[in-house]
């Protein structure tokens, strides 16, 4: 990456001082460092994962973002890259290891499955988007996104990063989160959080049915919990 | 087993290591951050440091590259706009994963379909960039853009384009794909000659 | 589908059990119909008297609104030559047949397979659960019968799209916004989810103390479905003894996209991206199945300019998926990158080509029927011919220098993980695998398709049956796939690249269909039935990477946990495909 300034525009400091000391706010070194360390999870789903191993390689070269040290723990990544078709029964997997992270912690959505399906949306066994359950930070459209693609969705992230503060961040509040319940294999994949949903519209099966039932919808939309912000 | 074999083969990521430097030396200054670089970079020729250091020099994408799709318009004299789509559908029934929404309304008058459409909307969350909607556009009037930098951070905003998303200039598009806009305009031209002969072959037949 | 072996083998099976086999007359079909009863026998007897003794493919097609349901059987002989196809046909609502794994063992997996898709039961399985769903799921699901939860049509193109085409994510109209449904009356409350039971039950504890006296418990240890070496998503249920792997059971299932389901609704035409997305590092190879096995329906050929560039694009992602198979093995066994970034360094190159012809590095969509999207400049052949003659080459000679004779590789691959010749065939492996084993089967010559035939080159070897085999025959067959370019290079005629128009809602006659290409994984086998529509009625996958799989258990038992990553590094397998 380019020369990172750290300083502060509009505090002086004397010429002779310019390589010694640099004058900067706590929010900017505290994203200046955070930001050019990003650990990914060695983690791959599905054909964009070969494209991120591309990334990852001498060509694209991941590590001139500081980014090369791919993890294959939860515990010592930063960021989870869902590079792939999420299917039902992976999610649960899933949804543990992001929250197996440790704060901050972030989520990008790489490719048109993870975001919204993609072409196998409409198969049976398919998430329509991993933001269905975790909180994704950046999606990257493409089937596959290019390794350039996806070094441009991890400079976005980047920009993310250094628009936070350091008094606001989620990870530095009272209350903390707890984490995100992790869906159950049953008959279908189950959103624990939407269990009173199933036993109220558990009589719907097929989706012809399902179309009609717009009065039922909006009686469900009042107080939605089904989908991650 | 002497350990002959590892010492032969670790030899071999040093001669990699000491290469880059001589490659580096050989190509001096001419190897970085320059297109015929970059293009050095990816031949078969290519020695020493392969990375291309993306974002500031970009490896270019060949002509027939395919990421998203989008509606070329024809700049008229006067600024206007023309697009070229008429809303046959065809993308739409070719599409895999049927991602192309088209709206086409109907004239209130003669009630024959308009040529434009109301609205076409392209879900790339589903696109899977085959290539099929440009390929078998009779109108030439749907392409696959080269742009691959779309990332975002919201998608519901992002990523569902609609006509005015969609809607590019023909001049990009002979820019991004000048082999391909020059073949089909020859190709164009020549229908329009060969429409004009035959009017006019007909007009000879019948004078009247 | 053309069976030359019919004329053959008449007299012999048909008479032999009167009543119980007979043609398969229906038109555009081809094989046996046989009875349920009398399928083991007439396994048993094509095995052992016809020398039919490589279980290809196992499968079945639902004859929704009719009453049933077919299950189709496949078979080769190693030694080469067409195949012989039989049928059994079931009831829709009572589905049996008997199991053949007691004959073929590598039935197994793909029995399983059928079970979960079609709910056809095979008496005296071993071990017949769910495979590529869960146990617990909901109906099965290829049954033409059953929706998914976000079912727009029967059929592509769906109407809504155009004339009057309002957007709108169908996951909305789902009262969970989601891709679910569930059954009626279903109390999620009061269920309990025990579905990894079975998987462990399955588990063949019994199989003695290796310790002698010492007494060990035995503990069971799940590699993946997230672990760095399992090449994505798959996962194996291993029981453990101290280090020493007493039983293993893979899992699978967890990318699995519906792939079959989705391509029962497509075109023909849109399947062929899709089929990029089963073996995702060798799209090209996909393609070409998928291809040669529609245009046998169609009755269409390439054009020769076609053909070459066919093979050239083929053979150019055999050596792409092998050379990055073998980086990473290399990864499995602790070479951690530096392997495997010069192998993708060589990958980068291949795919721009791919790239400049295709418009996609990954996901070429590059065939037709009857022929490719569009001609190859001379630029693009200048620059294949500087990969092949010049550095390829070199490149997999530096990998060798690099690798084969390296005392850790040798140490840690000679002997692990062997199968034998009788073993490999008799668990239907393919590709690099069954020739690592000392079986000369590779379908580019055993029943030459496209123009194959035209070229001089080996098939790749081995006879040990370990994992350094393996290795050495996959740097063997890019050594014989250069040559293959080489020659194709030199003879590729000019002229046309399509025969006809290409269409987008092509005519294909009723009638079922088979094509099969050696993919860089094995026998990349497309199994098709249409019955005249735009849309295929049965799409089904022969996917060697599935198969391969069938023999994971049988080379790890006995070996250390460390060796089953290499082992599995060995088989090379991607899970689009494993699990489509
Ligand atoms: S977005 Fe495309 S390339 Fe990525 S996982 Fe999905 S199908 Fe594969
Ligand atoms: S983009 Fe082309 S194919 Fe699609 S509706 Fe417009 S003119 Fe027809
Ligand atoms: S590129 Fe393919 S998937 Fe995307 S809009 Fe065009 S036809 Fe549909």
């Amino acid at each position: 990456m380019t020369e990172e300034k750290l300083n502060t525009s509009g505090l002086e400091i004397p010429k002779e001082l310019e390589n010694v000391i640099q004058l900067t706010t706590l929010d900017r070194i505290y994203n200046w460092s955070r930001r050019n360390s990003v650990w990914p999870m060695m983690f791959g789903l599905a054909c964009c994962a070969i494209e991120m191993i591309c990334t990852a390689a001498s060509r694209y070269d991941l590590s001139r973002f500081g980014m090369e040290v791919m993890r294959p723990s939860p515990r010592q990544a930063d960021v989870i890259i869902v590079s792939g078709t999420v299917t039902k029964k992976m999610v649960p997997q899933i949804v543990r290891l992001y929250n197996q992270m440790a704060e901050p912690k972030y989520v990008i959505s790489m490719g048109a499955c993870a975001n919204g399906g993609g072409p196998f949306k409409e198969g049976y066994s398919v998430v329509p988007g991993i933001d269905k359950f975790l909180p994704v930070d950046v999606y990257i459209p493409g089937c596959p996104p290019t390794p350039q693609a996806l070094l441009n969705g991890l400079i976005t992230l980047q920009k993310k990063i250094d628009g936070e503060s350091i008094s606001k961040v989620r990870w530095y509040q009272k209350n903390v989160e707890e984490g995100i319940p992790i869906p159950v294999l049953g008959p279908d994949l189950m959103d624990p959080r939407q269990y009173d949903d199933i036993s109220r519209f558990g009589r719907i099966q097929s989706p012809e049915i399902v179309d009609d039932d717009h009065i039922k919808n909006e009686e469900l939309d009042e107080n939605d919990t089904g989908v991650a912000s | 087993m002497d350990g002959s074999g590892i010492i032969r083969g670790l030899l071999i990521p040093l001669k990699h290591f000491f290469v880059t430097y001589i490659d580096d030396l050989k190509w001096l200054g001419k190897k970085y951050f320059k297109p015929e670089g970059i293009s050095l970079r990816s031949s078969a020729e290519t020695r020493g440091i392969f990375t291309v250091q993306y974002p500031e020099e970009k490896l270019p994408v060949p002509e027939e590259f395919r990421f998203i799709p989008f509606l070329v318009y024809d700049e008229g004299q006067d600024g206007s706009r023309q697009i070229r789509c008429t809303a046959c559908g065809i993308c739409t029934k070719v599409c895999p994963p049927q991602c192309i929404w088209i709206e086409r309304h109907n004239d209130a008058e003669t009630g024959r379909p308009v040529s434009t459409p109301v609205s076409y909307t392209i879900d790339i969350d589903l696109c899977m960039n085959c290539g099929f909607c440009a390929e078998f556009c009779p109108f030439d009037a749907i392409r696959m853009d080269h742009d691959y930098e779309l990332a975002n951070t919201n998608r519901y905003e992002h990523d569902v384009l609609q006509l005015e998303e969609l809607l590019k200039p023909a001049s990009y598009y002979a820019s991004i794909r000048p082999e391909n806009y020059t073949r089909e305009e020859v190709r164009k031209a020549e229908k329009l000659a060969s429409k004009t002969i035959k009017t006019t072959e007909m007009d000879t037949a019948n004078p009247n | 589908m053309n069976d030359p072996v019919d004329s053959f083998m008449n007299f012999d099976l048909i008479s032999r059990y009167p009543g119980l086999v007979k043609k398969d007359q229906r038109t555009g079909y081809s094989g046996y119909i046989v009875e349920a009863d009398c399928l083991v026998q007439f396994a048993r007897a094509v095995r052992d008297e016809l020398g039919f003794d490589y279980l290809s493919m196992i499968t079945a097609a639902d004859y929704y609104p009719d009453d049933l349901m077919d299950v189709i059987y496949l078979l080769y002989r190693t030694t080469g030559g067409p195949g012989i196809l039989f049928k059994v046909q079931v009831s829709r609502l009572d589905s049996k047949v008997p199991s053949l794994s007691s004959i073929f063992a590598g039935a197994e997996l793909q029995e399983r397979e059928v079970w979960d898709m079609y709910g056809i039961s095979f008496e005296d399985h071993p071990d017949l659960r769910r495979i590529l769903l869960w146990d617990g799921f909901e109906g099965h699901p290829l049954r033409k019968d059953w929706k998914e939860p976000l079912f727009e049509e029967d059929s592509k193109p769906y109407k809504d799209r155009w004339p009057a085409g309002k957007h709108k994510r169908q996951e909305d109209l789902n009262p969970f916004k989601n891709n679910v449904s569930y059954p009626i009356g279903f109390e999620p409350e009061h269920f309990s989810s025990n579905n990894e039971k079975a998987l462990y039950d399955a588990l063949n504890k019994t199989s003695g103390n290796l310790n002698g006296s010492l007494k060990t418990d035995q503990i069971i240890v799940n590699l993946g479905p997230q672990h760095p070496s399992t090449h994505g998503v798959f996962r194996m249920a291993a029981l453990l003894e101290g280090e020493t792997i007493i039983d293993l059971k893979p899992v699978m299932g967890y990318l699995h996209r519906s792939h079959e389901k989705i391509g029962e609704r497509n075109t023909f035409l849109q399947n062929m991206p899709y089929t990029d997305r089963l073996d995702y590092i060798s799209s090209m190879s996909n393609n070409f199945g998928y291809a040669l096995a529609v245009e046998k329906l169609m009755a269409v050929t390439p054009p020769e300019r076609a053909e070459y560039i066919r093979v050239i694009m083929a053979e150019l992602t055999r050596i792409s998926s092998h050379i990055m198979t073998t980086g990473f093995l290399l990864n499995e066994l602790g070479a951690m990158f530096t392997p495997s970034l010069y192998a993708l360094e060589e990958r980068e190159l291949i795919l721009d080509i791919f790239e400049e012809v295709s418009g996609s590095r990954m996901m070429c969509n590059y065939f037709r029927f009857g022929g490719v999207v569009r001609d190859i400049s001379d630029s693009v052949i200048e620059k294949i011919r500087k990969l092949v003659f010049n550095r390829l080459p070199r490149k997999i000679d530096e990998l060798d220098r690099y690798l084969t004779h390296n005392e850790i590789v040798r140490l840690r691959t000679e002997g692990v993980g062997v199968l034998t010749a009788d073993e490999a065939a008799a668990y239907s492996a393919g590709g690099p695998l069954l020739r690592a084993s000392g079986v000369p089967y590779d379908v580019r010559k055993a029943e030459p398709y496209s123009i194959y035939d035209r070229f001089k080159f080996d098939v790749a070897v081995r006879y040990h049956g370990d994992i350094y085999d393996r290795y050495l025959v996959r740097l063997d067959e890019m050594r014989q796939s250069i040559r293959i370019i080489q020659q194709a290079i030199h003879d590729i005629p000019s002229g046309p690249v399509m025969t006809g128009k290409s269409q987008y809602q092509p005519k294909v006659p009723a009638g079922e269909a088979y094509g099969r290409v050696e993919g860089p994984k094995g026998e990349l086998g497309f199994y098709i039935v249409s019955d005249g529509k735009q849309n295929p009625r049965r799409y089904h996958v022969r996917a060697p990477s599935f198969i391969n799989l069938t023999a994971l258990s049988e080379m790890s038992k006995g070996e250390k946990v460390a060796d089953v990553i290499a082992i599995l590094g060995s088989i090379d397998i991607i899970l689009g495909e494993v699990d489509r």
